[in-house]
């Protein structure tokens, strides 16, 4: 039957008209790498370029002209990637990083549940050990592109008899396995970018664990600091209708370049892009010296969502009326709508601004913690509003 | 660009908190009769400090904006009421700029202090200059001089160009920051010295734009403070049973404090790198963090104040100060209209 499931799999793959920005996205990707342009930061050995910030600095100031179609990697390369190779084997760096240079694989994080967001330590997926194996069961929400993805990075519960914190373990899942069902989630905006995830029976080999058994709190918090660097330290693109420069061309457009509110408006929306900017090279600068930015990439990822909130204001400032209607197929028009409701999003996904205002606090600042009533008790016993029997 | 201190820059760094942390007194001069730390100044003066960008054969240092940057940081955190900016700044850069070899030395020496007279629109001061006798006499006044009422130079920015006089009558004016003084300058067919320059308005942008960068560093240098003594105060504070860093309300104000602090220090660093490096990217890189930092320096002072409670509002305590040296800064340079309009014109030239 497997043999037969692998002849129709093979198939299909081959014949099924794809999603065209799917097989562009592979291509422009496999193009970088073959130019020597994937991975410019990564180890050699994994199909990296082993070059230094200042090379992706460049590629990312030169890139940023440009609308590159491979956003479908992003979460890979900005998170799962770099977490298998500060955590991985040499087997699975070798098996994972290569194809995901390459635009050969998608990854997904599989971290978020119905009952566990913001508090993701006391998530309910189960992971029980079955001989050699771990059998997985349990339903993980808002997962980008797990419709597309072929590799998940799963965070899931080992040990219930543990507090919350030690008993999980992060294992690197087949997203193709019938044991893996995604459903598409619609958000605001009306697309469906992200998914549910459930696992009946999902079994997985020993080797799938990233990092140690008892230890994907661990592999969490590694891959959530990758995280808000990738979210917050983005460069915002030179197409972005948000980014300063278009908006100042859209208010010469509309001719509102000249109003002294719109003037104001931008040069504080120019110096808080500018801000943002900077800070992110420095952040990569005191990387590159032997500090990594460790819980400050929490800075990125506030500012940035407090940028996108500015920068909404001053295109709804600029456009007026402009912004509550437009006819079809005017793509200003949608590319401002879509701006407009896409902004909350950056402000509750990868964290909450609440929550990296916490981290700041907690971690940086060194303020003591909010009481914490369940940090010692065995997860089993905890009396959460969502726990589940087991 | 560089937008990390090396490790000399750090060491001057520890060197001027040190100075700081062993000699300054502000409050001899908020609650006491002195107009300005002249033992402090002395300190500065035997490190070098005062003469910090002027040119090695002239007396100075001949280093960098960076580093002067650096020093105002400290200087900014440490609310030093020394007239480091109206002497080795903005007298200092003018006179750089212009070409002056007479004064310079002086300054740089820390044995006269300088200020810059301009209006408070940073247009021509309404000053006259007149020619006599193969000399030049001032006539007017100079309405808001930053430390004016201690300056022993008096650089001026007139209709007539940049003339430099030594004296003048002088009128100190109460301020809303008591660490810092300004003076109403008055000149009466005083003698002065004229400074040739082919495009004197060209020369008074140059200064303006160097003094943004160093009235950040200041700026960047007090909101790290205001950070500092108030995350100190929410981990000790106790209301209702806990420290009150513990409550988000307190945690989540401090965390804006340090994502403030980061960013303008961001934006300090890179204009301070432009002043050294690249003089092409200076003018919009010093509009850009003045707009940035002014109010921001603000916010944090007047959050850090709240923070701490009703002692914040007591004399006693230094979040006045802090409050008062960040309005200020943020109006010196003709407010924050002004400040907005600037970088929209500059920004217009780039887009």
């Amino acid at each position: 039957m497997s043999e037969f499931r692998e002849k129709v799999r093979a198939w299909l793959a081959e014949n099924v008209p794809g999603d065209e920005e799917l097989a562009t996205a592979k291509r422009f990707q496999a193009a970088l790498y073959d130019a020597g342009l994937a991975g410019i930061t990564w180890p050699k050995e994994f199909g990296g370029q082993g070059l230094t910030s200042a090379e992706q600095q460049v590629f990312d100031q030169e890139s940023a002209r440009y609308d590159l179609p491979n956003s479908v990697f992003r979460i890979g390369m900005g998170m799962c990637g770099p977490t298998i190779l500060d955590l991985g084997t040499p087997e699975q760096k070798a098996r994972y990083i290569p194809p995901l240079l390459r635009g050969d694989e998608i990854w997904c994080q599989l971290f978020s549940e119905p009952g566990a967001g913001s508090d993701v330590a006391s998530l309910q997926t189960r992971a029980v050990r079955d001989g050699d194996e771990w059998v997985v069961n349990g339903q993980k929400v808002w997962t980008t592109v797990a419709h597309l993805a072929d590799f998940g990075a799963l965070l899931a519960r080992t040990d219930p008899d543990v507090p919350k914190h030690q008993g999980l373990t992060m294992f690197l899942i087949d997203m193709h396995d019938p044991a893996v069902t995604v459903r598409p989630l619609k958000d605001m905006t009306g697309r469906a970018p992200f998914n549910e995830v459930y696992f009946e029976n999902l079994r997985l080999p020993a080797d799938a664990v990233l990092g140690q058994v008892g230890q994907g709190w661990l592999a969490a918090v590694t891959m959530l600091g990758h995280e808000r660097v990738s979210i917050g330290g983005f460069v915002r693109k030179r197409h972005d209708p948000l980014a300063h420069a278009n908006l100042a061309e859209t208010a010469r457009r509309y001719g509102r370049d000249a109003d002294p509110v719109v003037r104001a408006e931008l040069a504080k929306l120019y110096a808080a892009e500018r801000a943002l900017a900077l800070f992110n090279v420095r952040l990569r600068q005191e990387a590159e010296a032997g500090s990594p930015p460790g819980a400050r990439g929490s800075v990125a990822k506030l500012a940035g969502a407090q940028l996108q909130q500015q920068a909404v204001a001053v295109a709804g400032l600029i456009a007026g009326p402009r912004a509550t209607a437009w006819e079809p197929g005017d793509a200003a028009g949608e590319e401002l709508a879509l701006a407009i409701n896409q902004t909350p999003s950056s402000s509750i996904a990868g964290g909450t601004d609440q929550i990296q205002r916490t981290i700041i606090g907690d971690r940086i600042l060194g303020l003591p913690r909010e009481p914490v009533v369940d940090r010692d008790v065995p997860f089993r016993e905890l009396r959460v509003g969502t726990q589940r029997p087991a | 660009m560089q937008l990390v201190l090396d490790t000399e820059q750090q060491q001057l760094r520890s060197t001027v908190r040190k100075l700081l942390a062993d000699h300054n007194n502000v409050r001899s001069v908020v609650d006491g009769d002195d107009a300005y730390d002249a033992a402090l100044w002395r300190h500065l003066a035997e490190l070098g400090l005062t003469g910090l960008v002027v040119p090695e054969e002239l007396g100075g240092a001949g280093a960098g904006h960076v580093e002067r940057a650096v020093v105002l940081e400290e200087l900014g955190r440490a609310l030093a009421p020394v007239p480091f900016f109206a002497s080795a700044v903005l007298a200092v850069d003018a006179l750089v700029a212009l070409g002056d070899t007479q004064v310079l030395p002086a300054l740089a020496a820390g044995e006269k202090i300088g200020a810059l007279a301009v209006s408070p629109e940073w247009g021509p001061a309404p000053v006259s200059a007149t020619e006599r006798d193969g000399g030049w006499v001032l006539d007017g006044h100079a309405p808001f001089v930053i430390s004016g009422d201690v300056a022993d130079v008096f650089v001026v920015y007139s209709a007539d160009g940049w003339f430099v006089a030594e004296d003048a009558r002088r009128t100190p004016l109460t301020t809303l920051d008591p660490t810092r003084g300004q003076a109403k300058l008055e000149f009466a067919a005083t003698p002065a010295r004229r400074l040739d320059t082919a495009d004197p308005a060209a020369v008074l942008e140059e200064v303006r734009d160097l003094a943004s960068v160093a009235l950040a560093a200041e700026q960047v240098g007090g909101i790290a403070k205001v950070l500092e003594t108030t995350v100190e105060y929410a981990k000790v504070r106790v209301q209702f049973g806990r420290a009150i860093g513990s409550y988000q309300a307190v945690k989540h104000a401090c965390a804006d404090l340090y994502s403030t602090s980061e960013r303008a220090e961001s934006l300090l660093r890179h204009a301070a790198w432009a002043a050294d490096h690249d003089r092409e990217a200076l003018p919009l890189a010093a509009a850009t963090t003045q707009v940035f930092t002014g109010p921001a320096y603000f916010a944090a002072a007047a959050s850090g104040l709240q923070l701490h409670g009703g002692i914040g509002y007591t004399w006693e305590h230094d979040a006045h100060l802090y409050y008062k040296r960040a309005k200020s800064c943020e109006l010196l340079f003709g407010g924050h209209d002004e400040q907005l309009a600037r970088l929209a014109g500059r920004l217009d030239g780039v887009s």
